[in-house]
């Protein structure tokens, strides 16, 4: 592929990503403002994460994968019931993946 | 409100985007090496993490120029990935309230990272720092690492082996849990997870994380309804 074709993809591809960004910020309050459709918008973050992290943790390249990014999940969850901090779950998530792997499962 | 019984709850919010813009800024090496070897240049592999700024998007992009698809099917995925930050900015923009240049930049760092950092505060002005301290640090942990991945080629080796993108999970389950605590928050996130569980096999990429925005809309309806009383009492806002 030429250079110049590539260059139209990468910039197209960052146009419309911005204009998805944008497009949230330009839509008009009366049309949110309602009741029912703050208290949705408002939900609105917490389903999509949690559904990114389902994609991050089961997701593969042909369908659903259970390996060590599930383990350390489930770890993250007990580290967070006994109320550790932000810094030791992300590590300690990392550090069990890692060790699993270096073990060769998952 | 006085600003200082926030102070703490500023400051943590800060650290929380600080941390997050280092360890994502420790994956952009990986997405540099991964872009120059899909056959981009240095530069357009720069220009996505400056232009286009998220990662999903980066990512399917480079990835199927690299599996030799077409550059048609690169921008539409890339921008199919890129929809749920426009639903995060409906949401966002009622917490930041900007207009002009900053509501620019605000639109440019909304990202998952960025938007997960605000939703586990509790107060809105709490939640704008972390936005910004999240959406800024991971721009500028993220471009120079991208730039070091595209010139020096990925010197760390595969991320999965330093764990890294379990780390990302935890980092999201860490953000998603103080809004855990109430029953509407729950219930959503665990319908979401359904959602985009049983859609992940089937579906184009991107498309489950949006398909869980269905379980928002569900839940929103459903509570609206009955739990009146409720919502007098706390007013929009408070989930972010």
């Amino acid at each position: 592929m030429s250079t110049t074709a590539l260059w139209i993809a990468v910039l197209a591809a960052c146009a419309l990503g911005f204009v998805a960004k944008y497009a949230g910020y330009l839509v008009p309050e009366s049309l949110v403002d309602g009741r029912r459709r703050s208290r949705i918008i408002g939900l609105l973050p917490v389903a999509l994460l949690a559904g990114l992290l389902v994609t991050q943790t089961v997701g593969g390249d042909h369908g659903i994968v259970l390996d060590a990014r599930l383990a350390a999940v489930a770890l993250a969850v007990v580290l967070l019931w006994l109320r550790a901090n932000f810094v030791l779950v992300v590590f300690a998530a990392a550090a069990l993946a890692a060790g699993l792997r270096a073990l060769g499962w998952g | 409100m006085t600003a200082e019984p926030l102070a703490a709850e500023h400051a943590a919010a800060r650290r929380q985007g600080l941390s997050v813009g280092l360890a994502t800024g420790v994956y952009g090496v990986s997405f540099g090496a991964l872009g120059v070897a899909a056959g981009l240049d240095t530069w357009q592999t720069v220009a996505l993490s400056l232009l286009l700024f998220t990662g999903g998007s980066q990512f399917a992009f480079v990835g199927i120029m690299a599996s030799g698809g077409s550059p048609i099917t690169a921008v539409a995925t890339s921008t199919l990935l890129g929809i749920r930050n426009g639903l995060y900015g409906l949401q966002l923009a009622r917490v930041l309230r900007l207009r002009g240049w900053r509501r620019l930049a605000a639109a440019q760092v909304t990202i998952d990272e960025s938007t997960a950092v605000a939703l586990a505060q509790d107060e809105p002005e709490v939640q704008a720092t972390g936005f910004w301290a999240a959406g800024l640090g991971v721009y500028a942990f993220w471009n120079l690492s991208t730039l070091v991945g595209a010139i020096a080629g990925n010197a760390m080796g595969d991320p999965r082996a330093w764990g890294l993108d379990a780390a990302a999970a935890a980092a999201f389950v860490a953000l998603i849990w103080p809004r855990l605590r109430d029953r509407t928050g729950r219930i959503t996130a665990g319908l979401a997870a359904a959602i985009a569980l049983i859609s992940f096999a089937p579906m184009p990429a991107g498309v489950p994380v949006l398909l869980a925005a269905i379980a928002a809309i569900v839940v929103g309806l459903v509570t609206a309804g009955p739990s009146r009383a409720r919502d007098i009492e706390q007013p929009e806002g408070d989930l972010l």
